[in-house]
């Protein structure tokens, strides 16, 4: 109870913090709209989309925007040293490690609720096609990328070239969600839609992110305590 | 009873605590003083349990780091060089969520009493990002001190403190003595930490020495304890 506890306080400081600027609201998402509109200048001719571009666009703004929310999210603990405080404290690390990746998630479905429409609206998208599907591709791709930038951010927070290193790090290793987040998509937005194979996507996903988030929640402790 | 055994810190090759021994008894007031880059801060950082020390044991009771772990951390309290608060919180939003990490009971009244302590119940609503550095030295000791530990570590507590402040600070450090906490201090401000410190250990080059004992200031006795050590 404690531990869920734990969890639910740094998130609730995260998102106050948030509410309070919307620093990372008006970045991430200023960003995730100006990703979109450009690629919409190069894949849509005469209005009409190329096949799977709109999948693969809306991915690209979900990793690029989540990039930007996570470097500022750790830079924010690390202007008074405020990640040594949390670790300082009797909490398990694994808490520290969900409280700011459930504040992160949080800020990253916001972002999304916003630019999926703009994707839907300037590529033509079938979102009604299969929503609920869609959605769950969109939360555990959603979960698998943060999960990892989660863990790289807090371990770079000390790095001097973190802005850079961190996607440096990141991509290769979420290539593979971001893979199967677009094929996923593609399958529901395609002419012929299979939502057999978006299914398939989504149980890749699923699979990923218990490795990660499992992979994470064992390493962040040892790691954080050098 | 916290024992320091023997302990030496690397960072790669770089050496920054060299087989330091030193103890600290119940309600003693221990001062580290040092040059810039002497292993102070290195020293606060293995107490706290932040850094592991490369050999060597440091003791808290009968407990180790490793073994006792996060209920070890409960009993705690550090003042870092950096202040640990969220600059876009006020100052009651601070030293609440704190206590919530810490899990402490009563938890509104223990706020307004560290306000209180702090001086700044008036200001108790603002953001911690637009207070002095005084004020925010202020709240940054009452939040290392909001959960009564046994063990207070302060990293250069005086800095940006006005002497009345420093007057507070020294009054509330006797008060922590009197009650039986353990405090280490790294400081450079001799004049004021001479009101407090029971005992005043040397830091140079990652080695530790007790002050030499004697006639002249705490100043005067570490010029000499430096001098004959160096």
């Amino acid at each position: 109870m404690q531990f869920l506890r734990t969890v639910l306080t740094i998130a609730r400081k995260d998102l106050v913090i948030e509410a309070r600027s919307r620093e990372l609201a008006y970045t991430t998402l200023f960003f995730a709209i100006s990703v979109v509109l450009v690629f919409s200048f190069s894949f849509v001719v005469e209005g009409v989309a190329l096949t799977d571009a709109a999948a693969g666009i809306l991915w690209v703004a979900i990793a690029f925007a989540g990039t930007l929310a996570l470097g500022r999210t750790f830079e924010r603990e690390r202007q008074a040293d405020t990640l040594k405080a949390l670790l300082l404290s009797p909490v398990e690390r694994p808490a520290i490690y969900l409280g700011k990746l459930v504040g992160l998630l949080l800020l990253m479905t916001v972002v999304e609720a916003l630019i999926v429409p703009v994707v839907g609206l300037l590529f033509q998208a079938p979102l009604g096609r299969a929503p609920w599907l869609l959605t769950g591709l969109l939360a555990a791709g959603t979960l698998g990328f943060a999960a990892v930038g989660t863990l790289f951010a807090a371990m770079l927070i000390r790095a001097h070239s973190r802005d850079v290193l961190l996607p440096v790090v990141l991509y290769p290793i979420t290539v593979p969600l971001v893979i199967a987040g677009v094929r996923g998509t593609a399958s529901i937005f395609a002419a012929e839609p299979n939502l057999a194979m978006a299914q398939a996507w989504l149980s890749m996903l699923v699979f990923f992110d218990a490795v990660f988030l499992t992979l994470a929640l064992w390493v962040f402790g040892p790691v954080m305590s050098e | 009873m916290v024992s320091v055994d023997d302990v030496s810190r690397n960072y790669g090759r770089r050496r920054a605590l060299a087989r330091v021994t030193l103890q600290a008894a119940r309600g003693e007031v221990l001062g580290l003083f040092g040059p810039n880059g002497a292993g102070k801060s290195t020293l606060i950082s293995v107490l706290s349990t932040l850094l592991r020390p490369s050999s060597g044991r440091v003791r808290y009771g009968t407990h180790t780091a490793d073994g006792a772990g996060d209920a070890l951390r409960g009993h705690i309290g550090v003042l870092g060089h950096d202040l640990f608060l969220y600059g876009d919180l006020s100052a009651r939003e601070n030293l609440a969520f704190f206590g919530r990490l810490y899990g402490l009971d009563d938890l509104d009244a223990r706020v307004t009493d560290a306000l209180r302590l702090a001086r700044l119940s008036d200001r108790a609503d603002d953001r911690a990002g637009s207070f002095s550095r005084g004020l925010r030295q202020r709240l940054a000791l009452e939040r290392a001190l909001l959960h009564q530990p046994r063990l207070v570590l302060l990293d250069e507590p005086f800095t940006g403190l006005d002497d009345d402040s420093a007057l507070v600070l020294i009054e509330r450090l006797r008060s922590l003595r009197e009650r039986g906490t353990i405090v280490v201090m790294a400081t450079h401000d001799f004049d004021t930490a001479e009101a407090v410190v029971d005992r005043a250990i040397c830091v140079d080059r990652g080695r530790a020495w007790p002050v030499a004992a004697g006639a002249g200031t705490l100043r005067e006795r570490y010029r000499r304890t430096l001098k004959e050590r160096g």
